[in-house]
């Protein structure tokens, strides 16, 4: 088993930034091909050092006390010091149609983009809320996209005021403005209704539309700091002025201590504290309407995995009777897309994580104990899972 | 004051209160967790016929029910498929009863993933999978019964005219001078693979695993749920109390699955959890008057979910004093007082 000083989980601007300034052996693993994590996607701004082993492309999924990740390809990796720089993922938000082939996580329209997915001329609207909307919108419109506009939910009374207490953000907002010249910007405004390329607004306007990218802000990944016992607050990862966690030995950086962008990222995964009312303004000044929470009619699907419904979903007071019973959040995604939409629309309490933390060919739990025999020529390959 | 108050709302809790609500009984479950979330929903749901009284009775009244339950409950009829590794074992299949024999050649045309070099099998068709925690809620709601969420300390406080203890496993802690040992169990499930497997595949050499008295024992079983995933099982242990995977006995218990099924090696895992079986020293269930106005369903290791629907009648047939369906004596708790 390989054992590191200091093992680095993810690749984007914090784990990055970590490891520059970590010493000693140190791993950085990320389950992309390249460095970069969302917002620099295969193009890093800040190299992988010379003397950090980097293992793209690695999934974790169980990390016990000591530490000892299990990973697929690479098995158990050890390492004395962890440093968590998990990012974010994306906040869906169930409405009539958001399940329609056409309708597109905005950070994941973003991603395909940049990896070659034609987009040219094709009519985008983005909708959701958040800084994320403009810098998806920028990277499309360069990539050809006719951008529609840009539903924000949030009203402006709100964005304003804290765009104006953060002059220092200003800048970049301007910039981003600048590319998407011509592209209009409603604020409180969102999508009620998608349907056969359709988007119905809820000023009651309909579009006509190629694509519908959605994004209602990040949620934190820390399922693994759950697993080491970390402990959380408000769903966000508990860290001291050195970016501690309650466990000793274990580190956290960037968006699972509190979503608050690239700068803070930065300054977090180099060991520095970060403005911490900076992260609650953003959530303030982006707080998602109440009366998204009602768009979702009763035939709407909650859980896409195990395709349950809001109706199916609504006798239940807890997560575990309707898993139980309906099967929601009981899929291959174990309820990352479905247990946000659940907590903020009936109230259920997430579950508490149990490994495997991502699904992993069976071999790898069978071989927990003892390193993986490598891969020795062909394997018998189970047929791929059906969706 | 209700006629009778039954402690654990699992499956087993659950079909004594259908049972019974049935001959006209009002019926109350007491339980500190969601209806069937413990033993209920850790286990397989593998309707199965181990050629007694008990298990086959149960198996037909499962098929009796099957068209009244929801489809949420997914019954499937898939037959369970024994595997005879060797001549020996095929030896023994032959001398299970109501088995349809399958040579090597027929086992593979029914199971192609099968590792090579086995001798042959037996399917048991009148053999079936259930999820089992929609049937407990099933039964529950068709027996209008009310579920208390509530911890029992003390059974002998309850007020009413018959206590059922159905506490599974949990049975040990509220009952300690019954001989109830928790016996741990762990499952794996995939993500969806249709076709793959087509029936529930277990070897002959589980009975050894389940009728033993190893501190530790896996034994090769895989169920196709109708969603396409599979349920990889088994494990026993006794003498261990945590809930948490065990990896060296996940190894195992995969180990074991591997080899029997390669194709398992490569198929994604989303989800492994553990559970507590109920287990008695002969592996027959405590089922019947136990004192005063206290009675026993539990002790069914790791048949619960099958043999519910025959306990419940055994047990209802004794509380109401009417002729019981199947020679009760093999099942009273009293074989074990002294």
């Amino acid at each position: 088993m390989k054992h590191y000083d200091v093992a680095i989980l993810g690749a984007g601007p914090a784990g990055l930034a970590a490891a520059r300034v970590a010493t000693g052996t140190v791993v950085l693993i990320d389950d992309n091909p390249q460095p970069g994590g969302q917002i620099w996607r295969g193009a890093p701004q800040i190299p992988v050092p010379a003397h950090v082993d980097f293992l793209p492309q690695t999934k974790v999924f169980d990390a016990q006390p000591g530490f000892t990740l299990q990973t697929v390809p690479h098995g158990p990796i050890r390492a004395a010091k962890l440093i968590l720089a998990t990012g974010a993922r994306e906040l869906f938000f169930p409405f009539p149609g958001w399940t329609e082939p056409n309708v597109f996580g905005a950070g994941g329209l973003q991603a395909l983009v940049k990896s070659g997915k034609p987009i040219q001329n094709q009519r985008v609207l983005i909708a959701g809320s958040g800084p994320l909307l403009l810098a998806v919108a920028a990277t499309l419109k360069k990539a050809g996209a006719n951008i529609v506009g840009i539903a924000e939910q949030a009203p402006l009374g709100r964005i304003v005021p804290f765009l104006l207490r953060y002059p220092a953000k200003l800048p970049q907002a301007i910039a981003l403005r600048a590319s998407l010249l011509g592209v209009p910007y409603w604020t409180n405004t969102w999508v009620t209704r998608f349907s056969n390329g359709t988007a119905t607004l809820n000023n009651g306007r309909t579009l006509n539309i190629d694509h519908l990218a959605t994004g209602f802000g990040l949620v934190p990944n820390t399922e693994i700091a759950q697993l080491l016992g970390c402990r959380l607050d408000d769903g966000f990862v508990v860290v001291d002025s050195h970016g501690q966690t309650t466990v000793p030995g274990v580190y956290c950086a960037g968006e699972p201590t509190g979503i608050g962008g690239l700068d803070k990222a930065l300054a977090e995964g180099a060991g520095q504290p970060y403005n911490g009312a900076f992260v609650r303004d953003l959530a303030q000044a982006f707080a998602l309407n109440p009366a998204l929470y009602d768009l979702a009619e009763p035939a709407t699907l909650i859980c896409r995995c195990e395709t349950v419904t809001k109706a199916e979903c609504q006798p239940y007071r807890e997560w575990r009777d309707a898993k139980l019973q309906t099967r929601c959040g009981m899929g291959a995604c174990q309820g990352r897309l479905c247990g946000p939409i659940t907590q903020r629309l009936f109230g259920w309490t997430p579950s508490s994580v149990r490994p495997p933390l991502v699904p992993v060919p069976a071999r790898y739990l069978a071989t927990a104990q003892t390193p993986p025999a490598p891969e020795s020529g062909r394997s018998e390959n189970a047929p791929p899972a059906h969706r | 004051m209700t006629d009778v108050v039954i402690v654990g709302a699992g499956i087993v809790g659950a079909a004594c209160a259908y049972e019974l609500a049935q001959a006209g009984a009002t019926v109350e479950l007491l339980d500190p967790n969601i209806p069937g979330s413990g033993a209920t929903a850790a286990g397989m749901g593998h309707l199965v016929d181990l050629d007694d009284d008990l298990s086959r009775y149960s198996v037909n009244l499962w098929h009796q029910l099957a068209p009244q339950l929801p489809k949420q409950a997914e019954f499937w009829n898939c037959g369970t498929l024994w595997i005879a590794a060797n001549d020996a074992e095929m030896e023994e299949a032959r001398r299970k009863p109501g088995v349809e024999l399958l040579d090597a050649k027929q086992l593979y045309e029914a199971e192609p993933h099968l590792r090579p070099g086995l001798a042959g099998g037996a399917v048991a068709k009148g053999d079936a999978v259930v999820y089992a925690p929609v049937a407990t809620r099933w039964l529950l709601e068709q027996a209008k019964a009310k579920v208390t969420r509530r911890a029992v300390t003390s059974l002998d406080e309850i007020q009413a005219g018959a206590v059922i203890c159905a506490t599974g496993a949990m049975t040990a802690k509220l009952l300690p001078e019954l001989p109830i040992r928790p016996r741990k169990g762990h499952l794996a499930i995939t993500d969806r693979y249709p076709g793959l497997v087509q029936h529930q595949l277990v070897e002959l050499g589980y009975m050894t695993s389940a009728q033993g008295e190893s501190n530790e024992s896996v034994a090769f079983n895989v169920q196709p749920r109708p969603t396409g995933q599979l349920l990889i099982g088994s494990s026993r242990q006794y003498n261990v109390e945590t809930t948490e995977i065990d990896p060296p006995i996940l190894d195992r218990m995969l180990t074991r699955a591997f080899e029997l099924l390669p194709v398992l090696r490569d198929c994604n895992v989303i989800r492994t959890w553990t559970g507590f079986r109920a287990s008695t020293p002969d592996k027959i269930p405590l089922i019947g008057h136990l004192r005063g106005n206290l009675y026993l369903a539990t002790g069914h290791e790791g048949l619960g979910v099958t043999t519910s629907l025959g306990t419940a009648k055994i047990l209802a047939a004794e509380i109401l004093r009417r002729p019981s369906p199947l020679p009760p004596a093999p099942y009273r708790p009293e074989r074990f007082q002294t």
